[in-house]
């Protein structure tokens, strides 16, 4: 784990700092905003986003989907890219769950929750998360539609997105470097 | 060596994996053109650029030495999120 160099309340968890879960349960927005808020003084920014079931996608109505991933891979690849986004951002907490099975219209699939002491670096990695989470994560979804049921098609789209990170990144890079000039 | 197939993948070769019989080390390259030769009818979809590969659960972007022990996949496009 990045070491960072700014004041830990004693309530703080440092195994906490980044927390991964693949799981079919749902989980609680809330709850997880919660822990990303637990004795943290250092913040003053938490951005989180959650991705839900939707009725109509790729132009058929869909009833419900069924998410596989590659197990072992999963875990190891959401790592990898919150450990970037560490990199990348002054963060100093990350929470990411992501669910596997049976899923229905409305229920929610992903959550991605980011804490830093300013706003930028939160919206910005909440961001890089997810779009990375879309094209290097081991997860496939297949949807139930009205025609039967089909493997959703990867889109261009989620893999032209990772393309303004690379810009993106080395303008993060080059913030880092010149506060650290002005100190 | 075993080979690991995902999602449309899995389905359409109608496995979870495979056993390849290729002389150690390889490569990914090569590992992608025994498959194809292994399943002449799906040739199209393990083609580079419908299937990824992932060596020891990480994917690849490249051509990718591979040698005895190493866990090696092919899946399509990720969709999650």
């Amino acid at each position: 784990m990045k070491s960072l160099s700014f004041h830990r309340s004693p309530g703080d968890n440092r195994a906490d700092m980044k927390f991964i879960a693949v799981q079919t349960q749902d989980f609680d927005v809330a709850a997880e905003y919660a822990e990303l808020r637990k004795d943290n003084r250092s913040d003053g920014a938490i951005v989180f986003f959650s991705g839900l079931v939707r009725e109509m996608n790729q132009g058929s109505e869909v009833s419900g989907l069924t998410l596989e991933h590659y197990p072992g891979m999963t875990e190891k690849a959401l790592q990898q890219i919150v450990d970037q986004a560490f990199e990348r951002w002054p963060l100093n907490r990350v929470r990411l769950i992501h669910r596997i099975g049976t899923l229905t219209i409305t229920d929610q699939i992903v959550f991605v929750g980011v804490s830093s002491a300013h706003r930028e670096a939160a919206f910005e990695a909440c961001h890089f998360i997810m779009d990375f989470l879309k094209t290097r994560a081991p997860f496939w979804k297949k949807e139930v539609t009205e025609k039967g049921e089909r493997w959703v098609e990867a889109l261009d789209k989620d893999q032209q997105a990772l393309s303004k990170w690379q810009d993106a990144g080395e303008e993060a890079d080059t913030e880092k470097k010149a506060t650290k000039v002005e100190k | 060596m075993k080979i690991l197939f995902f999602a449309a993948l899995r389905e359409r070769l109608n496995c979870d994996h495979v056993q390849l019989d290729i002389p150690l080390p390889s490569d990914t390259n090569s590992i992608r053109s025994a498959l194809q030769q292994t399943f002449p009818e799906q040739a199209d979809i393990l083609a580079d650029g419908k299937a990824l590969v992932a060596v020891n659960q990480t994917l690849t972007h490249d051509n990718t030495g591979v040698k005895e022990g190493d866990e090696v996949a092919f899946f399509p496009p990720v969709t999650g999120g």
